[in-house]
C-alpha cells in the first residue's frame, strides 16, 4: 500500500502556529493524567461513603446508597457524559446555569467531565468497597459491639482498617477504567490524549503516526499505573490473609 | 428553571426504535463473535504451546490496556481505508456498521477470554483427568467435559458483560451511526430538545439494563441453589 510514514511530523510546527504537534500530544496528555487524577479522588471519597452506607442496618441509608449504585451502574458513561454537560446546566438554578454557561468553555468541558467521571466511578468503588466489609467475618462487628463500641466505633476501630487493605488489589482494576474511561470525554470537545490524536489525524492527515503514539501513551499510562499499584498492594498486604493472597 | 416539553418524543418513537435496533444488532453480533473469539484466545492462552499462549496474552494485555474509544476511532477511521487499500473495496463505501461490529467484538473478546479462562479453570481438574483416562483426546476432553460446564458456570458473567456492551454501544457516537442514543442525540438537536431526549434516552438505557441484571441476578441465585 502507498502510505508514506513520517515519524517526523510530530516536531513539525502546528498549523494554528502553536508549537509542535508533539506540544499538542503532551497537551492531552496532561488533560488526561489531571482529569483522571481528580476524579479518582472524588471517586475514592463519595464511593467509600457509599459502599459503607450499603452495609448499614438503616434501610432508608442502605436504600438509598443502593438506587445511587443502581443509577450510575445502568446508564452508560456517555449517556451520563451528555447529561452532565448539556442537561445539568439546565436544571440547575438560573443565575448558577448562567454562570456555568458564560465560563470558559475549557473549564465546562472539564468540569462536567471530572464530575461525570467520578459519580460514574464512585458507583464501581462502593462496590468494592461494599465487598470488602462483607468480606470480613460478622464476627468481628458483633465482637466490636460486644466490647460496647456504637456502630460508627466499629466501623471505624475494626471493620474500615482491615477492609481498606483488603480492597487495594480490586481498586486497581477502577484506577485503570477511570484513565481509559476518560477518552469518552473527547466526545463533549475536551482535548484530552484521545481527541488530539483525532485533531492530528485532520490536521497531519498521517493518520497512522498520531493513533499509534496515542495509543502507546495509553498503554504506557496503563503501565506505570499497574506498577504503582503493585507497589501499594505489597505494602498493605495483610499477611497470611486470602483475600489480601 | 428549564422548561419542559416531551412533545417531540412521540413522533420520534420509530425513529429511536431504528436506532434501538442497530444498538441491538451490534450488541448481539459482537456478544456472539466476542465469545467465539474469546474462547478460542482461552484455549491458546492455557494452551501448552508456548507462543500460542503468548500471542493470546499479548492480545488480551494489549485490548485491555487500551480505551474503547481508541479502539473505534482505529476501526473508523483507520481500518477502513486500510481494507480498500488491501482488498480493493470502492472507496467512501459504508462500513461503519460492520467496523462497529468487528471493533466491539476484537474488543470484548480479550474481556470474554479472561472470564472463559476463569470459568475453565474452575472446573476441577480431576475433570479432564478422568476424560483423558476414557481415551478421550484433549480436543475431545475440552469440548465434550469440560467447557459444557465451564460455560454453564460462566453463563451470569458473561450476560453481565454483554449488559456491559450493550451500554458501551452507545460509544458508535464517535462515527456518527444512529444508535438509540445517536438517533435521540439527533432528534433532539433537531428540535431544540436535547435535555428532554438525554433525559429519555437515559431513562431507557436504565431501564432496559436495570432489568436485565435483575434478571441475571435471578438465574445466578437459580444456578447457586442447583
Amino acid at each position: 500500500m502507498g502510505y508514506s510514514w513520517n515519524w517526523g511530523i510530530f516536531l513539525q510546527p502546528t498549523a494554528t502556529g502553536d508549537g509542535t504537534y508533539l506540544d499538542w500530544m503532551f497537551y492531552g496528555f496532561k488533560v488526561t493524567i489531571a482529569l483522571s487524577l481528580s476524579a479518582w479522588l472524588i471517586a475514592l471519597a463519595l464511593g467509600a461513603v457509599v459502599g459503607i452506607l450499603r452495609t448499614v442496618p438503616n434501610k432508608w441509608l442502605s436504600g438509598f446508597a443502593t438506587a445511587y449504585v443502581e443509577v450510575f451502574r445502568n446508564i452508560p458513561l456517555l449517556v451520563q457524559l451528555f447529561l452532565w454537560y448539556f442537561v445539568m446546566p439546565e436544571l440547575l438554578p438560573e443565575d448558577l446555569g448562567n454562570a456555568f454557561k458564560q465560563s470558559n468553555p475549557v473549564v465546562q468541558q472539564f468540569l462536567s467531565s471530572m464530575v461525570c467521571l467520578a459519580l460514574f466511578t464512585s458507583a464501581r468503588v462502593a462496590e468494592q468497597v461494599r465487598s470488602g466489609i462483607n468480606s470480613l467475618p460478622p464476627g468481628q462487628k458483633n465482637a466490636g459491639l460486644a466490647m460496647g463500641f456504637t456502630l460508627p466505633q466499629t466501623y471505624r476501630y475494626v471493620l474500615l482498617p482491615m477492609a481498606v487493605r483488603l480492597i487495594v488489589p480490586p481498586l486497581t482494576s477502577e484506577f485503570l477504567n477511570i484513565f481509559k474511561n476518560s477518552a469518552v470525554c473527547s466526545t463533549i470537545g475536551l482535548l484530552e490524549l484521545a481527541a488530539q490524536g483525532r485533531q492530528l489525524v485532520d490536521y497531519t492527515a498521517q493518520p497512522y503516526e498520531s493513533f499509534i503514539a496515542v495509543t502507546v501513551a495509553y498503554l504506557l499510562i496503563n503501565v506505570v499505573v499497574m506498577f504503582g499499584m503493585r507497589w501499594v498492594e505489597g505494602h498493605v498486604r495483610v499477611p497470611g490473609y486470602i483475600g489480601g493472597k | 428553571m428549564h422548561e419542559f416539553d416531551w412533545s417531540s418524543i412521540p413522533n420520534a418513537l420509530p425513529f429511536l426504535w431504528d436506532g434501538m435496533k442497530i444498538s441491538l444488532e451490534i450488541t448481539v453480533a459482537a456478544v456472539i463473535f466476542g465469545i467465539v473469539w474469546g474462547t478460542l484466545l482461552a484455549l491458546m492462552r492455557l494452551s501448552s504451546i508456548k507462543p500460542l499462549s503468548w500471542f493470546a496474552a499479548g492480545y488480551v494485555n494489549l485490548f485491555r490496556a487500551i480505551p474503547l474509544v481508541m479502539v473505534l476511532l482505529w476501526f473508523f477511521l483507520i481500518v477502513p481505508h486500510l481494507l480498500e487499500s488491501l482488498f480493493g473495496f470502492p472507496r467512501g463505501s459504508d462500513m461503519r456498521l460492520s467496523s462497529a461490529i468487528a471493533g466491539f467484538a476484537l474488543f470484548e473478546a480479550a474481556y470474554y477470554s479472561e472470564i472463559i479462562r476463569a470459568g475453565i479453570q474452575s472446573v476441577p481438574k480431576g475433570q479432564m483427568a478422568a476424560a483423558s483416562a476414557l481415551g478421550m483426546t484433549y480436543g475431545q476432553a475440552m469440548r465434550l467435559v469440560v467447557l459444557p460446564q465451564a460455560f454453564r458456570n460462566m453463563v451470569p458473567l458473561l450476560l453481565t458483560q454483554g449488559i456491559i456492551l450493550f451500554q458501551d454501544t452507545s460509544l458508535v457516537y464517535v462515527s456518527a451511526l444512529a444508535d438509540f442514543f445517536g438517533a435521540a442525540y439527533k432528534v433532539g438537536d433537531r428540535d431544540g430538545r436535547l435535555v428532554e431526549l438525554l433525559l429519555f434516552a437515559g431513562a431507557v438505557y436504565f431501564v432496559i439494563c436495570f432489568t436485565a441484571s435483575r434478571i441475571v441476578r435471578y438465574y445466578q441465585n437459580k444456578l447457586k441453589t442447583a
